[in-house]
């Protein structure tokens, strides 16, 4: 061994340990100092997996599934998986597709997913497909069935009461309100799907899961630690009667016109129809769109909720108010009488009157009970003028507070989205409309209901609990409880009751009493039950339908508003059916055979005749077909109008811009 | 004398044998983590690597035994023999290898396949060993030094042929045995030097590196001022080196960059270090522009070494765990489980577990060069310092290339890497050493 040798064995060492050094040089700062490669190493290997729990289901009153969650399966592949040799034949009778149809699908998974990863080949199986795939599914390799929730409506009823879900748009996630939601996310668009989508939706779980080099998921990432779990939504009890939501929707088919019912106790909504009504089950799954784009343009707007969006003069319905009004603030007597003779001559223009004989305005449960105009008409005016309140003015912004506080004028508050809230006239909006000149003559229709008032069907029926009841309501509203809890911070201000301005009780017996006389021996006579004590009103309510801008007279509005029985009212009811005529004819017995089949679960045989006539009337009329494509026309028009004129504005604009930019480049060259 | 009388088994080296164990077993454990999922029902899937691996071990073992019982002189008198069968096979491979991902470097007898250009690293270093402890080899004359790098090429060229170039690579660690028994220090330094300045060129910005050269170059005149007084030879030798790297990584590869070589060459050459092609280059080559977007992807040693580096740099200090690997463990890193096992070991155990692999490796290593100095025949010497020579090259390539720091070229990680070819031959390498190591103050011949 030689001395150079020897110093060598040192140089050799010196290599190894200086390359090593060098090797953890470079560790120690990729490890230590590069965090951007941890960040890369998430990204790519965690994959966030959203998992929705069911939504909440909806029971009416008597626990009966009213809205539920539907498993439908899609038919996942992943076409590397699938072999060579592969009985396409069995596959395709199993779906009832053909040969052509089967390679379509499944090139389109391909080219949009690659090979490696799942895709949906058929989404929404009907059950047919699902068993005849399910019985061979082992001779099928590389597809699965996969679950999936869909909302579904046992009976095709409730539609507007329910609403629908529908993904959540890129509009919706900017606002600040769907911060929580993502693309993709399907929510509740209207109905208790929308006001209760916050307890319906629950909590939907985040699991993170490890994914490989293909993006498939694997096994839990951390073994789950990070994850959230899924909380199911909770379900809500209604006040509804399903089984009386769908009579009404039987009965109200093939009119134009809206029912609503309250149970006056809670204010529960019992039934409410808008009609025509459609299936809910047209606005889910595949079909979705399609359908509502065709419900939309229906001309009949059944997408429209009438029951609480659609606003009426409420006619002689308005009567009892009136009265009660009056008589509360002291301007009449119940004993007060007026002679009709067929007209009201005393504010110039004679206002007609159904009835001529003498004396069937002899006192105020006689004019009630033959709806007699010109006793409401003068007893209105005698309301404003009263000498307490000291001119017309305060008078009747007297009666603007009775009314108000009845619940018109605004939104009740139901807990659905969209309400409409009516128009309620106070002084003010006379003194803007009549330039500060007018009196109790001027606007002396409000008595009779017509005029400037406008009422909801809802706010009808609700003003009718209020009579039931003698002086309170509450806020009318569809949940009784949220996941068996009725006292749930959602349904907080439906617990409130809500009491009018000081009417007194014999106030309110003198109406009752007079409203009972209604069906008993007034207008209403058709909606007698026999055992049950009704009290109705009838109405009849003149209206104009405005098309292209011209205000055209329409048939009368059929409208009826009533609460039985009277001792320990059960139901208030409101009906109103568009262009039908008398209120007597069509709205009562309607209402009538509603409030026996609410009450008694039945109806009786000896009215089968009127239920099958009331079922099978066809009261819409071929013109509200042409005035909706008048409307529509007339919208069209409107709107070209309204970007010809913006476009005419941007281009005038142009044109000053360039007159300006001619003048100042003339005078930089003068100025050279 | 006195260890003579011990019995065969007392004269083995323990620690050599603890530290091929431990690197063994870390192999396992880290193929293991790769493998396992959390849904396997048993750890225990024949089908799987590991398990695999677990039975190459044992066949390691056994076979280490049987070289434990063989006679030491066996080894050196059979040398030759070795080396002109292991030649022969290499040759037959060329022209009868199975083509695996374009190389022929594998013989395939059934479904067993093994790599020859593996096991021919111990019968060159055998073959090496037995030339240069010859009595009549004169390790300083021209012709016998020819001799000994003429042992060392023929089977890389062979290898080459087969295109298994980053094998064949393997064969020049055998210079620095050869440097050891007697070959001039030029070669060292001028070999070393040139791989430092060629890859310092690709890795390291022009300017920083203009400025270390000098820096170096400055440092050594200074250091060396009173030797350079005198000589002008010197003066001349230092300025010339300097000037040749100056005109190497200012001039000649700027040059070549831009204007002689192709985009898909230049591209190649970066990926190959797992970086993205400088914008200077980068800009030269904007010709062909629509290559852009399909060519990244394509090539598949860029997406090695990135998803490698990403593996290895998301363990941070102390790693993620045992099985917490989510780069490893989902395949995202390409060959794992052989070539690119490390990044598991990065991943999983963090800057702390690189560091004592890198140690132990440093340890046996060590170990090993202190067995090769005291030896009293050469022979074992220098089939020692062969030994670690090839752990060296396999060790220092194979982690430099999954953290961007050498080409990507296919060699394993000793004993860790999966594959019967790799650890059979690493497990007899060291077995031979042990055996011979055992009959230390015994001359072979």
């Amino acid at each position: 061994m030689s001395n150079t040798a020897n110093s060598r064995q040192y140089v050799i060492s010196f290599i190894f340990i200086g390359i090593a050094a060098v090797i953890l040089l470079r560790l120690f700062f990729l490890q230590l100092f590069e965090d951007k490669y941890k960040v890369m190493a998430n990204d790519i290997a965690i994959y966030r997996k959203v998992v929705y729990p069911p939504r909440g289901i909806i029971y009416d009153r008597k626990n009966r599934v009213m809205l539920y969650n539907q498993v439908v399966y899609d038919l996942m592949v992943t076409p590397n998986n699938v072999p060579k040799v592969f009985d396409t034949v069995q596959f395709c009778n199993a779906l009832g597709i053909d040969k052509d149809t089967y390679g379509k699908l499944l090139n389109r998974i391909r080219v949009r997913n690659g090979g490696m990863r799942q895709g949906p080949y058929m989404e929404e199986l009907t059950p047919e497909q699902t068993a005849r795939f399910q019985e061979n599914a082992y001779i099928f390799p590389g597809y699965e069935l996969v679950e999936r929730n869909i909302r579904a409506y046992p009976s095709a009823s409730a539609g507007i009461i329910l609403g629908y879900i529908g993904e959540v748009s890129p509009e919706m996630l900017k606002t600040s309100r769907y911060a929580s939601y993502q693309q993709g996310d399907y929510l509740g668009m209207n109905g208790l799907e929308r006001s209760y989508e916050e307890v319906l939706r629950g909590q939907r779980g985040v699991h993170f899961l490890e994914r490989d080099n293909f993006n498939r998921p694997r096994e839990p990432f951390k073994g789950g630690a990070l994850d959230t779990q899924e909380v199911a939504g909770k379900s809500l009890q209604l006040y509804t009667d399903a089984e009386l939501q769908a009579y009404a929707e039987k009965l109200m088919q093939n009119k134009i016109g809206s029912v609503v019912a309250i149970d006056p106790k809670t204010g529960g909504i019992l039934a409410m129809v808008s009609s025509p009504s459609y299936d809910p089950n047209l606005l889910r799954g595949r079909e979705r769109a399609k359908n509502f784009s065709n419900l939309y343009k229906n001309a009949t707007h059944p997408l429209f909720n009438r029951a609480m969006q659609a606003t009426y003069q409420p006619g002689s319905t308005i009567k009892p108010m009136t009265g009660l009004v009056a008589l509360s603030v002291g301007a009449i007597v119940p004993s007060f009488g007026l002679a009709c003779f067929g007209h009201y001559n005393l504010c110039g223009r004679p206002i007609a009157c159904e009835h001529h004989d003498a004396g069937h305005a002899a006192n105020f449960r006689l004019a009630l009970a033959h709806s007699c105009n010109s006793y409401f008409c003068h007893i209105f005016r005698l309301t404003c003028d009263n000498p307490k309140a000291g001119g017309v003015k305060k008078g009747l912004q007297m009666w603007h507070d009775y009314f108000s506080s009845f619940g018109y004028g605004h939104a009740t508050g139901v807990d659905l989205p969209f309400e409409g809230k009516g128009l309620l006239p106070d002084s003010s909006y006379y003194n803007n409309r009549y330039h500060n000149v007018w009196n109790s003559c001027t606007i002396v229709f409000v008595g009779m209901g017509q005029g400037e008032l406008a009422l909801t069907p809802l706010q009808m029926a609700n003003g009718m609990c209020i009579i039931a009841n003698k002086g309170y309501y509450y806020t009318p509203h569809f949940v009784r409880s949220i996941g068996n809890n009725e006292k749930d911070t959602l349904l907080k201000s439906y617990l409130k009751k809500h009491i009018v301005t000081s009417v007194s009780d014999t106030t309110f017996s003198v109406i009752q009493q007079a409203m009972q006389d209604v069906v008993e021996s007034g207008t209403a006579i058709g909606a007698k039950i026999d055992g049950i004590t009704i009290c109705a009103k009838t109405g009849t309510a003149e209206n104009k339908a405005i098309v292209g801008g011209v205000a055209i007279k329409m048939a009368n509005h059929s409208m009826f508003v009533a609460f039985a029985p009277r001792e320990n009212p059960k139901i208030a009811i409101a009906v109103a059916i568009e262009n039908a005529g008398f209120g007597a004819t069509w709205a009562a017995p309607i209402a009538s055979l509603l409030i026996e089949k609410y009450l008694r679960d039945s109806v009786s045989v000896k009215r089968k005749a009127m239920e099958d006539k009331m079922i099978n009337a066809h009261l819409i009329n071929k013109y509200v077909y042409s005035i909706d494509s008048v409307q529509r026309m007339h919208f069209q028009e409107a709107y070209k109008a309204k970007m010809e004129k913006k476009m005419l504005e941007a281009s005038s604009k142009h044109y000053t811009d360039s007159v300006m930019l001619n003048r100042w480049l003339r005078n930089q060259l003068d100025n050279k | 004398m006195g260890a003579l009388r011990k019995s065969l088994f007392n004269r083995l080296d323990g620690i050599t044998i603890l530290l091929y164990v431990t690197l063994v077993t870390i192999g396992l454990f880290t193929i293991f983590s790769v493998e396992h999922r959390s849904t396997d029902p048993t750890i225990f899937i024949m089908s799987k690597t590991y398990m695999k691996q677990v039975i190459f071990f044992g066949i390691a073992l056994f076979i280490g035994l049987i070289i434990i019982l063989t006679e030491s002189k066996f080894f050196s008198s059979f040398a030759f023999l070795f080396y002109t069968m292991g030649l022969f096979i290499l040759f037959i491979t060329i022209f009868a290898g199975v083509d695996v991902k374009g190389s022929r470097s594998w013989l395939g007898i059934g479904s067993f396949r093994f790599q020859p250009g593996e096991v021919c690293k111990i019968f060159t270093a055998l073959a090496l060993a037995k030339f240069l402890s010859l009595p009549e080899t004169n390790f300083k004359t021209l012709k016998h030094r020819l001799v000994g790098v003429a042992i060392v090429l023929i089977p890389a060229a062979m290898i080459i042929l087969q295109k298994e170039t980053g094998l064949a690579l393997v064969y020049f660690c055998f210079f620095l045995v050869m440097y050891r028994e007697g070959l001039p220090n030029s070669v060292l330094i001028v070999g070393f030097s040139t791989i430092a300045l060629v890859l310092a060129t690709l890795l390291v910005d022009r300017k920083v590196l203009f400025i270390v050269l000098t820096a170096v170059a400055l440092i050594i005149g200074f250091l060396l001022r009173n030797n350079l007084r005198r000589n002008v030879i010197g003066i001349i030798l230092l300025v010339g080196i300097w000037g040749t790297s100056m005109l190497f990584s200012q001039v000649a590869v700027p040059f070549i960059f831009k204007h002689v070589l192709e985009k898909h060459q230049i591209d190649r050459i970066f990926s190959t270090i797992g970086m993205d092609v400088p914008d200077a280059y980068n800009k030269a080559a904007k010709g062909d522009e629509d290559e852009d977007n399909g060519g990244k992807k394509v090539n598949s040693s860029d997406y090695n070494v990135k998803q490698s580096k990403i593996a290895i740099g998301s363990g941070g200090f102390w790693g993620k765990g045992f099985l917490n690997g989510t780069s490893t463990k989902n395949e995202f890193v390409p060959e794992q489980n052989t070539d690119f096992i490390f990044c598991a070991i990065g991943e999983q155990f963090g800057f702390l577990g690189s560091l004592v692999l890198v140690g132990l490796y440093v340890t046996l290593m060590m170990r090993i060069i202190f067995i090769a100095e005291r030896q009293r025949s050469s022979f074992t010497r220098i089939y020692a310092y062969c030994v670690a020579s090839i752990l060296f090259f396999h060790f220092a390539v194979n982690i430099s290339m999954t953290i961007g720091l050498a080409p990507v070229i296919g060699i394993t990680l000793p004993f860790l890497s999966y594959g019967g070819s790799s650890l059979l031959s690493f497990s007899i390498l060291i077995f031979i050493l042990i055996r011979l190591d055992a009959d230390r103050q015994v001359l072979i011949r």
